[in-house]
């Protein structure tokens, strides 16, 4: 099913700026809490309507301002997994599942029934959501959204409540949701993992407005502005300029770069990764003296926080393995290396 | 002699029942009605709250301005042969009046409890709000209702100063409990007062605990 939206809300802090399309695809916006990516997914429910553009379902207008049509969130037939999962706390599993399904006790028993199954939640039937765990919870919540037809997901940061050891539980479970389901989903989140581990199309948001749609290798790899590269996880960032067509000055920094890719005219950041960063015995293409600020011990790697030596540039944040920092002797001076296939140039 | 006797307890509870009918489903309705207004929550809030708050003498007062015989309502009702002032349905009214203000502000903190990403699940899955509020958010907030029923019913038992205001101390008529024990200090029996006295003390104070104890096993 293909979703195409185009809307503008004006939000307290700014206005909402938002369009993309999406067909066939678990399709995610990435941006940070009070981004307004929740609200968009409000809006093409329908729970909030936007000031202002259109929301096309398929062949069907859902949202269209100029035309004022508005078609009320019971005939949209979206499905809304809300992060608290939103479940009826005064009906049983099955009550939940088959509360919006037409018809007869025997047909919505048989509906829920059938969903019970698919969803592993034999036994539970007459349980009440209070009882169930994070997991079953979702699950529910999942076949209700189903049972009611929904002809596209809407899957609002699902794991954002939870500890970290269910929500690697939960997340395999959605995995698991989303294969049988075979259909259009979009998925909100503030978190890289979820994003790249569940989605193949990625739009980041900033302050209302997408930034940037890409593949999700794409983003990974080269994120083209700023906010991409700090929610794709990229600690390391500084403002840059262009020196030559594969040189560049980061001035945060306070060094000169040799780059791979051509270096773009209009570029204004350079980053890397923590964990690109690596230990060098001699002077090589792009190393420095760094003197070691401080140093954070981690379960499997040491976060050190390091500063180009002679100069009163801005930290880096580098990642080292264990070994690797014990081989050092733990120095107070390290020469370091920035490789070039890793810095990523940002132009905006 | 026996009736005459129980008179005003029967007349009171015939009021309270009556009035708390009334309010149970006015609190409610108001209660959701005005949770789901934009604009002009806190103006409509402040009106059905005053009784609460201004002196029970002056709700009277309002009352028989608004509906006593001079007014237009009163008007209105008289060419049908009908008069609230100094009647059974006139306590009646003043009882709804100064109990609806509890039955209001329990069911709409009940209401407001209720987490409003169910109601949204709730239209996305296809629901009508009909459905939507007598399936999930009344059952989900009948320990709040139940509690602001029992409120509304005590109040509108003991209700007094509005009662006398505009229906009167007719006995066999609008004398209630609470007016009986006026009229009886009045005329000095203060063996009568205290009679009622430990008639409606017994009676609401069995209420609130039979109320809290139903509270109590809903909780487990």
């Amino acid at each position: 099913m293909r979703l195409e939206v185009s809307i503008k809300k004006k939000l307290v802090n700014f206005e909402l700026q938002c369009e993309f399309t999406t067909e066939d695809e678990i399709f995610a916006l990435l941006g940070a809490s009070g981004c307004g990516k929740s609200m968009t997914l409000k809006c093409i429910a329908g729970i909030e309507t936007p000031d202002r553009g259109f929301i096309r379902l398929g062949n069907t207008v859902l949202f269209d301002s100029e035309k004022k049509i508005n078609v009320r969130p019971q005939e949209r037939h979206i499905g809304y997994l809300f992060q608290n999962y939103a479940l009826f706390t005064n009906m049983t599993v099955a009550e939940n599942i088959a509360f919006t399904v037409k018809g007869t006790k025997a047909e919505k028993k048989c509906l829920a029934d059938k969903y019970i199954e698919r969803f592993s939640l034999n036994g539970l039937e007459n349980s009440y959501p209070d009882k169930l765990s994070g997991g079953q919870q979702q699950r529910t919540a999942f076949a209700r959204m189903l049972a009611s037809n929904a002809q596209i997901l809407l899957l609002d940061e699902p794991f954002s409540a939870l500890d970290e050891y269910l929500k690697w539980q939960m997340e395999l479970d959605l995995r698991k949701e989303l294969a049988q389901y075979n259909g259009s989903a979009l998925f909100v989140s503030h978190n890289r993992g979820e994003v790249y581990r569940l989605c193949s199309r990625i739009a980041v948001m900033n302050q209302g407005r997408i930034e940037a749609i890409k593949m999700r290798d794409s983003l990974f790899r080269s994120p083209d502005t700023l906010m991409a590269t700090i929610l794709s996880g990229c600690k390391n960032i500084s403002t840059a300029r262009r020196v030559s067509a594969h040189t560049i000055y980061a001035e945060e920094w306070q060094m000169e770069l040799q780059t791979e890719d051509i270096v773009p005219p209009d570029l204004t950041y350079v980053g890397i990764r923590a964990h690109n960063i690596h230990a060098v015995f001699s002077t090589e293409e792009n190393a420095f003296e760094f003197t070691v600020h401080e140093v954070i011990e981690d379960i499997f790697a040491f976060n050190v926080i390091i500063r180009r030596s002679h100069s009163d540039g801005k930290t880096l944040y580098w990642i080292v393995e264990k070994k690797t920092w014990e081989r050092l002797c733990m120095q107070k001076k390290v020469y370091l290396t920035l490789p070039k296939e890793s810095l990523i140039m940002v132009k905006r | 002699m026996i009736m005459d006797t129980i008179l005003p307890l029967y007349i009171s509870c015939k009021t309270a029942v009556l009035a708390t009918v009334i309010t149970f489903f006015s609190g409610i309705g108001l209660a959701y009605g005005i949770s789901r207004l934009k604009t002009g929550q806190d103006i409509c809030d402040a009106v059905i709250m005053l009784p609460m708050v201004l002196p029970p003498t002056v709700v009277g007062f309002f009352l028989l301005l608004l509906l006593g015989k001079r007014s237009s309502i009163g008007q209105f009702l008289l060419r049908f042969d009908i008069s609230l002032v100094f009647t059974w349905y006139g306590a009646v009214i003043a009882a709804v009046i100064v109990s609806l203000p509890l039955m209001y502000r329990t069911a709409r903190g009940a209401f407001d409890q209720v987490d409003i990403n169910m109601i949204y699940a709730a239209r996305t899955l296809g629901s009508s709000e009909w459905k939507i509020f007598w399936h999930i958010v009344f059952p989900n907030s009948r320990q709040g209702i139940l509690a602001g029923t029992i409120l509304a019913f005590t109040r509108a038992l003991g209700e007094f100063g509005a009662t006398i205001m505009f229906a009167g101390n007719i006995p066999g008529i609008t004398q209630t409990m609470s007016t009986a024990i006026y009229a009886a200090v009045q005329a000095n029996d203060y063996d009568l007062a205290f009679r009622w006295v430990q008639v409606i003390v017994a009676f609401s104070f069995s209420t609130i605990i039979a109320m809290n104890y139903w509270l109590k096993r809903q909780k487990k």
